[in-house]
């Protein structure tokens, strides 16, 4: 299967970011003719490995070669021309130009300047017929599904003479049919003698096509394997790390009673809610006081459920009642009438209003919800914004500067806030901890804990085990995008269940829908 | 040669010091071009002089630029202000020249809220085509900037509609209490957004929407709502505007009224420091920028530029505010003069000088 000599190699890898140790000292190797899976959880290091690899960022210290020769690539153009390509998640083509044009973009066949049109469909038909894809190369690229143009991308990058093909999460956008398509086409690549690296959040996928696994965690190598002799729960456990149980022993916080009001009528109840391409239907009760934990890999759809109870993506399938009487969470601005607050996993982008100030920023919510003619009087602002900054230790502690100059974990305990002075019922917090400093993710841990005594409901999101076991009194277990299993945190449950929970799934087989 | 404090470098460093660095300038070089440039007269009970006239003069783009701000801080943009200035006082002056007495008070006051809302209406319909159906506001309000024109000669026939009104005229040329009546106009325009917007929380929400659209939908913010209405204030602006230049002149030009006003709005809003790319709007600004661009304007009259080249004297004027204005300009400048002057004697002045 695999050639003797790795087509490369990847010796001691170290890559450091202000504050951030991303690659420590990575050994990887890829030989031609087979896929490599490259298996982690967030942040591991993978992306980083990636962009050292592809020429994107340079290294602090570490060797890359190339057929035995030592290169260092100056940018992707550099590791392209030299056999290293790249297909990355979102497709990088030009939606409005033809199947051809884009594959062929910025090296066209050219005499005398002027473009060979007729040379260039041709090499393209013969490209996409190495493919198997039988496509018009004359059509806009932008009337071909998603899988065909991640497929046009893969063509445009095996025509520069790819010796290996680096697939950085092709499959997040794709549905089973066609990531059996792509399937077949890595699997013909393969077999021509292309080495192929492959990014995926699908433990599935790694399963159907991979023959090498290699796992990263927090920016260090785990080991690398063989597919046929590293189990699936393994493979979890690897990417998860071993030492959470040893954790959950220091946790000196009991685990968590489950609610007194479990037993009446829940305080929200979906039932097959779901969302085409998105999350498969899904049933889940949540209660007044309950903090149910939602656990799974990155890319297991577990957003994608926080995002419907919220309204910030619509649902296209099931029922939702509120306390008991039917309604619709369309939009956001109907959840947040039904007491629902939602902290994004993506602050930036969905949270936090840069240029705006920390009281601005806290008191957008409920403002929003008053509407723009009942302005919130500013004293009455500042004595909210006060008591939150001081309770949620905000620093620095001056509600006037802009909140983008606060640190992570900071700019989370001001949407925290925004959502906590709204007096939610049920607060929905997507990954948050992710990415902020021990001190601040225990106080917001411990934050769950009394809202949840003090009867908000909590759905919990996190990457983190450890985290979901301690806060919560429910849990759901996403993989693959759908929800494979709901157990009650009781003496039963523990890291290792539920890791089975998201390695075995419910039983389903082949890829997912 | 001494050092600069801190207080110093907090002023230089405000939004607004350059443009009005920029503007004493200006009105500097007028007073040395023509001394008598900055001497105010009283006659007749009301006061004279260039600076009353570059007040004056300013007042239709101190509020097409006011309407300007609001709709720039969502991230839009309203290229029909120009048009609706035209179809507005087209209206006006249609309606008070078929009136049988056009110094009737109620026949002007009539006149004005049909232009107020037919430009309303329009507005409306800016604010659809954005809010609702989601067409990029250079395109929606692209529409009206050309149909509009049309509108405008349609409605006054493709004549020049000339009227005899005095209560009309007042607005344009008007004065109270020694001041040009159009100056109160602006300033009450000026102190009523301010308090639409600070008073209330919409200046708050729009700079939300502008800074973050995706953050303000999950915080519960309507979006659509606020779109529209900064679109149906940007039109009513306009509209006043319109009434103005109208009545300066007692005749309604539909191809002539307003015309280009929306780009100096959009100048005058990128000088006083708002970003075209939403968020953060100041109305100060906005009014300092509408000056900026009127004193230049009365400069180049003043200082008989020919024609020909007013407009790239303007631009020239124009690029160099914006530049100085920009940090990432003033950065490189700096540091391209940081290493001449680093071996040379302490006796260098500290790099002061304005491109300008």
């Amino acid at each position: 299967m695999t050639g003797s000599h790795p087509v490369l190699t990847m010796t001691g890898i170290s890559k450091s970011f202000p504050g951030v140790r991303a690659l420590d000292n990575v050994d990887f190797r890829l030989f031609p003719g087979e896929v490599h899976a490259l298996m982690g959880e967030n942040g591991a290091g993978k992306s980083t490995l990636i962009k050292v690899l592809t020429g994107v960022y340079g290294t602090d210290r570490g060797i890359v070669t190339l057929d035995g020769e030592q290169v260092s690539f100056a940018g992707p153009m550099q590791a392209t021309a030299a056999g290293v390509s790249t297909v990355y998640q979102e497709v990088n083509l030009c939606t409005n130009l033809s199947v051809a044009e884009n594959i062929f973009i910025g090296r066209e066949p050219r005499r005398l300047g002027a473009v060979r049109w007729g040379e260039m469909r041709r090499r393209a038909r013969a490209l996409l017929a190495r493919l198997d894809l039988d496509i018009d190369v004359n059509a806009q690229l932008g009337s071909y599904s998603l899988a065909v143009q991640q497929m046009v991308a893969i063509a445009r990058a095996i025509d520069i003479q790819a010796r290996v093909l680096v697939l950085d999460e092709p499959t997040s956008s794709l549905d089973a049919g066609e990531v059996a398509q792509l399937f077949r086409v890595m699997r013909q690549l393969r077999d021509d003698g292309i080495a192929i690296l492959f990014v995926t959040h699908f433990l599935d996928q790694v399963y159907g096509i991979a023959d090498r696994i290699t796992v990263l965690r927090n920016g260090q190598l785990v080991g690398e394997y063989a597919t046929s002799e590293l189990p699936q729960l393994s493979l979890v456990e690897k990417m998860i790390g071993k030492e959470l149980r040893v954790l959950e022993r220091l946790d000196e916080q009991p685990r968590r009673d489950p609610a007194d009001g479990a037993a009446g009528t829940p305080l929200l109840d979906v039932r097959e809610l779901g969302r085409r391409s998105a999350v498969a239907p899904f049933s889940l009760t949540i209660h007044e006081g309950e903090v149910v934990g939602l656990a799974g890999l990155l890319g297991s759809g577990r957003t994608e459920v926080a995002r419907l109870l919220f309204g910030a993506d619509r649902a296209d399938h099931g029922s939702v009642r509120v306390n008991g009487s039917p309604t619709s969470l369309r939009t956001p601005v109907a959840a947040i009438g039904h007491g629902i607050g939602f902290c994004s996993e993506n602050r930036r982008a969905e949270g936090i209003v840069t240029e705006l100030s920390v009281r601005e920023n806290i008191i957008l919510a409920l403002q929003a919800a008053r509407g723009w003619l009942r302005p919130l009087p500013r004293r009455r602002q500042d004595e909210l914004v006060e008591r939150y900054v001081r309770a949620l230790s905000i620093r620095p502690a001056d509600p006037e500067i802009p909140v983008g100059n606060l640190s992570g974990g900071n700019q989370q305990k001001v949407l925290l806030a925004r959502w906590l002075i709204t007096e939610p019922r049920l607060l929905i917090l997507d990954e948050p901890t992710r990415g902020i400093d021990i001190g601040a993710k225990t106080e917001i841990q411990r934050l769950v804990a009394e809202l949840s005594d003090g009867g908000m409901a909590v759905l919990f999101v996190s990457a983190e085990l450890e985290e979901v076991l301690r806060l919560s009194h429910k849990i759901a277990v996403m993989r693959d995008r759908e929800m494979v299993a709901q157990l009650t945190n009781d003496q039963d449950v523990d890291a290792d269940r539920i890791m089975q929970s998201i390695a075995a799934g419910a039983g389903h087989e082949g890829v997912p829908s | 040669m001494s050092n600069r404090t801190a207080g110093d470098r907090a002023l230089t460093r405000h939004r607004l010091f350059w443009p009005v660095v920029v503007l004493v300038v200006l009105l500097a070089a007028n007073t040395a071009y023509r001394p008598s440039f900055l001497s105010v007269q009283m006659r007749d009970g009301h006061l004279y002089g260039s600076l009353i006239d570059i007040l004056r003069l300013s007042a239709p783009l101190i509020l097409v630029a006011l309407g300007m701000t609001l709709v720039i801080a969502t991230g839009g943009i309203d290229l029909s202000v120009g048009s609706l200035c035209a179809i507005s006082g087209a209206i006006a002056c249609l309606y008070i020249s078929r009136q049988p007495d056009q110094n009737s008070l109620g026949g002007v006051l009539t006149a004005l809220a049909l232009g107020l809302g037919v430009a309303l209406v329009l507005g409306a319909w800016n604010g659809v085509l954005v809010a609702v159906i989601g067409i990029q506001p250079i395109i929606a309000t692209l529409i009206l900037m050309v149909a509009g024109r049309g509108l405008a000669q349609l409605i006054t026939e493709g004549q020049i509609l000339t009227i005899n009104s005095d209560p009309y005229k007042a607005i344009g040329v008007g004065h109270l209490l020694t001041l040009p009546l159009a100056i109160f106009v602006a300033l009450a325009a000026a102190l009523l957004i301010a308090a639409v917007t600070r008073r209330t929380a919409l200046g708050l929400i729009i700079e939300s929407v502008g800074g973050n659209a995706q953050a303000s939908r999950l915080a519960g913010i309507r979006s659509a709502r606020i779109t529209f209405l900064v679109y149906v204030i940007s039109a009513a602006c306009a509209a006043v505007a319109g009434f103005m230049i109208t009545a300066n002149v007692s005749s309604a030009d539909g191809n002539a009224a307003g015309l280009w006003v929306e780009l100096d709005a959009i100048l005058a809003v990128v000088i006083g420091g708002t970003s075209l790319a939403g968020g953060r709007f100041s109305l100060s600004g906005t009014i300092l920028g509408a000056l900026l661009i009127q004193t230049l304007t009365t400069t180049v009259y003043a200082m008989n530029i020919s024609p020909q080249t007013s407009l790239l004297f303007k631009a020239v004027v124009v690029i160099a505010v914006c530049l100085i204005q920009a940090p990432g300009f003033r950065a490189r400048f700096a540091r391209r003069r940081a290493p001449a002057s680093a071996p040379a004697p302490v006796t260098e002045q500290p790099k002061e000088q304005v491109p300008a």
